[in-house]
């Protein structure tokens, strides 16, 4: 599954649209609605690029095609106008559209560069195949499962880049390193202590907790944000909140 | 940027989700549990340096008048001041908007897991009785719970009975500031927000009267209380939740089979206290007790031998019931008529 080129950049910054990027996409305007779809493609095309080559066994430059083509054509063929928030969640909804898409191309025997020539937007496929090779995937693995998951951890990876830039811009760099080695550390079975952190950061442990207060805050309000964008109404968002951050007891 | 672990990925849902407590007087111990409302968290108020339960509502981004109507619901729960009613015992908001309580920590188990261990019959009642007393007092001033049912019922470990998760509860006129011409409340429903509209289903279907399943908001009162605690002693009594109140008659049928088949300590329920179950969990909410001080009497009148209102006796009835309470006294009068007897028989002048 890793034999090939990779097209596009590290072009993964989301653009915000400040509300539904679903609404926005079926904009009358022009402008408002590229802007919709490109936070849908920022939120989505990694998940939909795994999936393609899950579900469908497509290589590396079939699925790289197959991903910009279908989010090429969801935009001329306007797809999410159908969407009624009342009947599926918005991220069911895509993946139907995404498998009607490529049983299309399939049945019509299209494997052009449709999507490679319709290239949208510059999105780092190499990436994301790195990912599919750490995912280390069993056979058993249910794609329609494995979408959901991926577009989970889609939606957070976006947050978490929108977390660091933010720090940034606000001069909180060290507040973000300091949420990094802690919360985002890789190794589950390390234990740091505050006191520990202070330690490391020549910081006082009261000063601690409050950096890491204020960037989980942080975090949590642009995971709600993101969420926000790519929900197309109340009931979902909040529907889509309890799933994302309902998590069991430890 | 390196892809998300499956570890890290459910670390930062939990960390997401976290209540930001830093500017508070509380620190977070871990998380308890969590509930359609909201999610409950151990931590410690720092300032009395004791453990407390602090639940967060669990709605993001809230309807502007949603903090007002929670801080007013946590007022009124704050005058609920009884001995089976979890005391509450601050509320606030979170920096990023969402309300907050902090409530007594209750250790002890639930009463569906509780009610596994109880065996006599007499004990099944008299925690059902607390439970009814619980409510009763909310009743008087003016709550209506809504959402009773064997998992919002603690026993601690003392035996004390506790009723929880008052979220989705009821204001009414309290009946005693009523008649005291007091300071009197509106009538009101004040749970969270969008979910409370008329037509929309809120509690649990086994434990909710006809009129709440059918989403009739208008209609949910004092006596769809006391169905959902007739529903309770269903669940004492046969061990199992009651039959959902899905249509008449056939709910009615169920209900009067499943309580003629159930047994307690190897016998049958007797018929005053299968009509009780079955006057509480009327489909008719005019045909239930009134009140549940009334629930509350005729449990005690079974408890005590007497006759309760649920049922009419035949006059054999009766008798059986008189012989049986008054069973010592009726063995010695029996023993003392044998006795004379048999004195006339063999000292026959």
């Amino acid at each position: 599954m890793h034999d090939d080129t990779h097209i596009g950049g590290a072009g993964s910054r989301f653009p915000q649209t400040r509300g539904s990027a679903i609404i926005a996409a079926r904009s009358g305007d022009a402008e408002t609605r590229n802007r919709g779809y490109a936070a849908l493609v920022a939120g989505y095309w990694k998940p939909v690029y795994k999936y393609i080559r899950l579900k469908w066994h497509q290589s590396n430059e079939d699925a790289k095609d197959l991903t910009q083509g279908f989010f090429a054509q969801a935009m001329e063929k306007e797809f999410f106008q159908g969407y009624d928030p009342a009947k599926a969640r918005f991220r069911t909804f895509l993946r139907t559209c995404l498998d009607g898409y490529i049983a299309n191309e399939n049945k019509a025997g299209k494997r052009l560069k449709r999507g490679g020539n319709a290239q949208i937007m510059g999105l780092d496929f190499e990436n994301a195949e790195g990912e599919i090779r750490e995912l280390q995937l069993s056979a058993g693995t249910v794609p329609e499962d494995f979408f959901e998951r991926e577009s989970l951890r889609s939606l957070f990876e976006v947050a978490l880049a929108r977390l660091k830039e933010a720090c940034e811009t606000a001069g909180k760099m060290q507040h973000y390193r300091i949420f990094e080695r802690y919360d985002l550390r890789e190794d589950e079975a390390e234990k740091i202590t505050y006191d520990q952190l202070a330690a490391e950061f020549d910081l006082p442990v009261s000063q601690i907790t409050n950096h890491l207060a204020y960037v989980r805050r942080e975090f949590r309000r642009l995971v709600l944000e993101i969420l926000r964008e790519l929900t197309a109404s109340d009931e979902e968002f909040r529907s889509e909140v309890r799933e994302v951050l309902g998590v069991d007891p430890e | 940027m390196k892809p998300l672990s499956d570890g890290l990925l459910r670390r930062l849902r939990r960390v997401a989700d976290l209540p930001d407590l830093s500017d508070s007087k509380y620190r977070l111990i871990r998380k308890l549990g969590s509930g359609g409302m909201g999610n409950v968290y151990l931590v410690e108020d720092t300032v009395l340096r004791r453990e407390v339960a602090l639940k967060v509502i669990n709605i993001p981004d809230p309807p502007p008048d949603l903090t007002a109507r929670m801080l007013r619901e946590a007022r009124i729960i704050a005058r609920l001041e009884h001995p089976g009613i979890v005391p509450l015992h601050d509320v606030g908001e979170l920096p990023d908007g969402r309300v907050y309580y902090t409530m007594k920590r209750v250790q002890g188990s639930s009463l569906e897991r509780y009610s596994k261990s109880i065996e006599p019959l007499s004990e099944r009642l008299r925690i059902f009785q607390r439970i009814c007393q619980a409510v009763a007092f909310a009743h008087v001033r003016g709550v209506i719970h809504r959402d009773l049912k064997p998992e919002n019922v603690m026993v601690g470990g003392f035996g004390e009975v506790l009723v929880m998760d008052w979220g989705i509860a009821k204001l009414q006129e309290a009946p005693d500031e009523k008649a005291a011409g007091g300071e009197g409340v509106a009538s009101d429903d004040f749970s969270s927000g969008p979910q409370t509209r008329s037509g929309t289903v809120l509690g649990t279907p086994a434990f909710m009267a006809p009129e709440q399943a059918r989403g009739q908001v208008e209609a949910v009162d004092a006596r769809s209380d006391v169905y959902a605690l007739g529903a309770i002693l269903f669940f004492l009594l046969c061990r199992k939740n009651p039959p959902l109140p899905e249509a008449e008659p056939a709910f009615t049928k169920q209900l009067a089979w499943d309580l003629a088949a159930a047994r307690a300590e190897d016998r049958p329920l007797s018929r005053p206290l299968r009509a009780i179950c079955t006057r509480a969990m009327a489909w008719d909410n005019s045909a239930r007790y009134d009140t549940v001080t009334a629930l509350i009497a005729d449990i005690e009148a079974f408890l005590d031998g007497r006759a309760v209102s649920a049922y009419r006796e035949n006059l054999l009835e009766i008798a059986r019931r008189f012989l049986f309470k008054y069973r010592f006294l009726a063995g010695l009068v029996l023993t003392y008529l044998i006795i004379r007897l048999l004195m006339i028989f063999f000292f026959r002048p």
